[in-house]
């Protein structure tokens, strides 16, 4: 599995991310930065990391979502290339129209850090196909704009297509649904706020994040 | 010329910092306060002379990057 980290002015979950990707693969991720106009080619899989991109002005993620980069990103999921967003990632995917719905601050106005519980909601993805439905997960969030928002006709449609990939055990943010993270369409891009490459090594206290940088690479079928 | 962009959450968005305010508000003794929504506002000074192309530009620029269509409205002012 050929995987790139895109890297923004900001960004801090990047090397996490690339790591998960690579004890996956047992490939290195390309690291991109974000001025570049193109990705490396023939890429499975194009991940954005979490962090503060541009320090969260305007809005978390709106600039980074028009940086160079980002349009060969859109590119690249429209033409059926997996895209995983997490944090900050998730963000910018919204920003930049791969992901419906917006992200806003978090209802009870603070940032919050801690492990949280995940209900896996759908095991038929490219990102969740090593796990059951319903199989639970601690994964790490740290966010403070982490409040998904859907109107009942967007949330429907989600709930209708199976494209809630996570739901929060416990809503730490105010997120409609208990959501977590939402796949496209295609199911190929994914959008989540806990931080599934913080808990990868059982020496900083489990690896149930792994399962999902597993997933992709069992998803795509295509050797190391 | 001098433009100037007011970003608002567009009704049924639920604003947590309008909230947030609203109570501070009655905290500090301001009864009757019934609803406060927080936005923001951006001003801009442009090269453009023609107030109805800068208008149009700033139009171009609120749906690419300013404002958040899916849950704000925004409003543009061309001040000359």
């Amino acid at each position: 599995m050929k995987s790139a980290v895109i890297v923004f002015p900001g960004s801090n979950c990047d090397r996490d991310l690339a790591i998960g990707l690579e004890r996956a693969s047992g490939r290195p991720a390309e690291m991109v930065w974000h001025k570049e106009a193109s990705l490396p080619e023939g890429l499975d899989v194009v991940a954005l990391p979490g962090g503060f991109s541009f320090g969260d002005y305007l809005r978390c993620g709106a600039i980074a979502a028009r940086m160079p980069i980002m349009q060969a990103v859109v590119d690249f999921a429209n033409k059926g290339g997996h895209v995983i967003g997490v944090c900050n990632g998730f963000q910018v995917l919204i920003e930049s129209g791969l992901l419906p719905g917006a992200l806003m601050r978090n209802s009870n106005l603070k940032f919050v850090c801690k492990d949280v519980e995940l209900i896996t909601t759908t095991a038929n993805s490219p990102f969740t196909n090593t796990l059951q439905k319903g199989q639970r997960l601690t994964v790490p969030v740290a966010h403070h704009d982490g409040n998904y928002i859907a109107d009942s006709d967007l949330l429907f449609k989600l709930q209708s297509e199976d494209r809630i990939a996570f739901r929060y055990a416990d809503n730490p943010n105010g997120s409609v649904d208990n959501i977590a993270g939402i796949l496209s369409e295609n199911r190929r891009v994914l959008g989540m706020m806990p931080h599934p490459e913080r808990l990868n090594d059982p020496a900083l206290g489990g690896n149930d994040g792994s399962h999902i940088f597993e997933s992709l690479v069992k998803g795509l079928m295509v050797p190391a | 010329m001098k433009a100037r962009v007011d970003i608002t959450l567009k009704n049924g968005v639920l604003d947590p910092q309008g909230k947030a305010i609203q109570h501070a508000l009655g905290t500090l003794g301001f009864g009757g306060v019934e609803a406060v929504r927080q936005g923001k506002v951006i001003e801009l000074d442009l090269a453009e002379t023609d107030p109805a192309k800068a208008e149009a530009t700033l139009k171009e620029m609120c749906e690419k990057l300013l404002a958040n269509t899916v849950i704000e409205n925004y409003s543009i002012e061309v001040l000359g």
